[in-house]
């Protein structure tokens, strides 16, 4: 077990790097003058010539990559060119309605997705497996956007049973915060759900032709029993994965959920940063996200071992 | 049990020799989406002639007026006629999603089977692929438009880039189950050249999942597309797509829902058509993979 770790955590090392080395990319890459184009049309020369300095653009390639990498290395991710403060303690600042977000989506796609397929698996060909196959292409077509305005205008407005935009703390009161995350989450939980609903209906369909589900059910074990016990057991690992995948697809959703509810989380940060074009901010959000995408797809890798024990790396 | 073997038994009938007409009336979710995307991209051709009204044209006097006779769809706050903007607005998502499903699938393609051949190469080529795709594809795009000057050629470039591993990471599957195949080492024993094995023996192979996957890319790219110009990071303001549109009606929303909801509406109808055609795609051309999904 221990091999295996150190073994997965070495092979996380390139996708890190090349993520890294690809951000710095991203400044170079773009043509013309990133300094004039961050300064905007009304720049003057000096102004340009000042962004230049502060970025560092002024140096060789390689010295401004290595010094990069050194702070980064440091946990400095550079200042906002907008308001002088570290990108860190922006990040920080904000992380807290972006994550609240996230695990409350996991936590409601997990929950009914995965019954959801695995009741569309059992009863192959039904209604209810057509009904939630429907779901799950209407789930992947719909835009994040578009369901948020319509549970908006259906909850927040014309009901008025929940607020229609913001975020309070936890801290503020339980209430107060559930009934403002409830509509993101949903909004955010339905790509997600038809991503995991598809697979969980499709690895439960492999396991279920198997002889030992035929067996669970001719020694005379109940259905429940043989769906949970053996078969989702068995069809888990696929599940697992597609889940730890989503995850980036989650983070795209973040930043477009948080931008129609006005939830001040990383997303705000982002489009914020954008129409300032505040690239250090970018940069670190980016970092950011990307780093938890490799974490989590760890995680679910190291799950591999403990779902199915006859993994062995 | 049963129900598994059923499904089994349908992936296995023959479906080359049933008809085009019986394949769309055992799938009449694929012929619904067939036609709404055929009805959209004629739509968008003809919107210089559907449309009522030049859709740039501002009118100070009409602002932010509700639906009526003269006004389909209303206007938004410069007065614009939204009907008008909605039908052109189609343009911008089937430029961006078709050109975006052909150049990701073809770049992806070329780096894919050379990746999948040449083992020196893979190594490098999959790490890099693996670090791209573990930046969120809108995040990466967002990141690539902050830097440029607004256009749909900036916006074509930043969604393709994130769709490319994915492209790449299919194609080098199969060429790495076919590669192992007896007709391939015959063909290498007879001194067949390396890029011609590719061109005759792997690219046929890869093709019928290849063009299911450009579909969902398609479909994709469209979301994609409306995302960014809804965040303001995306297609040009003077050019209207559905995705900016909603972006400028946002601020009315609370007086005027269907100010956001109709262009929401035509994105979604678009995204869902393309999708449904994309499952009709895959369970004429890859049936095993049909029943895997």
């Amino acid at each position: 077990m221990h091999v295996f770790l150190i073994r997965r955590l070495l092979a996380a090392v390139p996708v890190i790097v090349v993520v890294t080395v690809f951000v710095f990319a991203l400044l170079h890459l773009a043509p013309g003058d990133p300094a004039a184009i961050i300064a905007g049309d009304l720049a003057t020369a000096e102004d340009v010539a000042k962004i230049r300095a502060k970025l560092g653009l002024d140096q060789p390639l390689l010295i401004q990559f290595f010094t990069w990498i050194g702070q980064l290395l440091h946990g400095d991710l550079g200042n906002s060119i907008f308001s002088a403060h570290p990108v860190s303690e922006l990040i920080a600042q904000r992380l807290e309605p972006t994550v609240t977000l996230t695990v409350m989506t996991l936590f409601i796609s997990v929950l009914l997705a995965v019954p959801l397929g695995v009741i569309a698996a059992w009863r192959v060909g039904s209604w209810i497996d057509r009904s939630v196959m429907g779901f799950a292409v209407f789930g992947f077509s719909v835009p994040g956007f578009v369901i948020g305005y319509v549970l908006i205008w259906v909850f927040a407005i014309e009901l008025d049973w929940l607020p229609v935009q913001g975020y309070t703390p936890l801290a503020k009161g339980f209430w107060p915060w559930l009934s403002n995350i409830i509509l993101p989450s949903v909004t955010l939980a339905l790509a997600y759900m038809a991503l995991i609903a598809r697979i969980t209906r499709a690895s439960m369909l492999e396991t279920l032709s198997q002889d030992y589900i035929r067996t669970a059910h001719a020694k005379g074990l109940a259905t429940r029993d043989v769906l949970m016990g053996h078969a989702l057991r068995n069809a888990a690992v696929p599940i697992v994965t597609v889940i730890g995948i989503g995850v980036a697809l989650l983070i795209g959703g973040v930043v477009v959920t948080e931008s129609v509810f006005a939830i001040p989380g990383l997303g705000r940060l982002t489009v914020d940063a954008i129409l300032r074009r505040d690239y250090p901010v970018i940069q670190g959000i980016i970092l950011v996200f990307s780093g938890a995408y490799v974490v989590v797809n760890l995680v679910v890798d190291m799950l591999y071992t403990v779902l199915d024990p006859r993994i062995r790396y | 049990m049963t129900a598994a073997t059923a499904t089994a038994a349908v992936s296995v009938t023959p479906r080359a020799r049933t008809g085009f007409a019986a394949f769309l009336r055992r799938h009449p979710t694929v012929a619904i989406g067939g036609a709404l995307l055929v009805a959209i991209v004629l739509a968008s051709l003809a919107a210089p002639w559907l449309a009522t009204v030049d859709p740039i044209s501002i009118n100070p006097s009409q602002r932010l007026r509700s639906p009526s006779a003269d006004h389909w769809f209303g206007t938004d706050r410069f007065g614009r006629d939204l009907y008008s903007r909605v039908i052109y607005g189609g343009r911008v998502s089937l430029v961006v999603g078709l050109s975006v499903a052909g150049l990701a699938t073809l770049i992806g393609l070329a780096i894919g089977l050379v990746s999948g051949y040449l083992r020196a190469v893979d190594v490098v080529v999959m790490r890099v692929m693996d670090g791209m795709m573990a930046i969120p594809a809108i995040m990466l795009a967002i990141a690539l438009i902050a830097l440029s000057k607004a256009s749909i050629f900036i916006v074509i470039v930043a969604v393709t880039l994130p769709e490319v591993p994915r492209v790449v990471r299919l194609v080098r599957s199969i060429v790495l189950t076919i590669r192992e195949q007896p007709y391939i080492e015959a063909a290498t024993a007879i001194g067949t050249s390396v890029p011609r094995i590719m061109l005759r023996h792997l690219l046929p192979n890869a093709l019928p999942p290849l063009i299911v996957q450009a579909t969902y890319i398609c479909a994709s790219a469209v979301l994609i597309e409306a995302a960014l110009s809804f965040l303001g990071a995306g297609t040009p303001p003077e050019v209207p797509s559905w995705g900016n549109i909603m972006a400028e009606a946002r601020p009315y929303f609370q007086l005027k829902p269907a100010m956001v909801l109709l262009p929401g509406v035509f994105l979604a109808v678009t995204v869902l058509a393309i999708n449904l055609v994309g499952d009709g795609l895959r369970d004429m051309l890859d049936p095993r993979l049909a029943r895997r999904m």
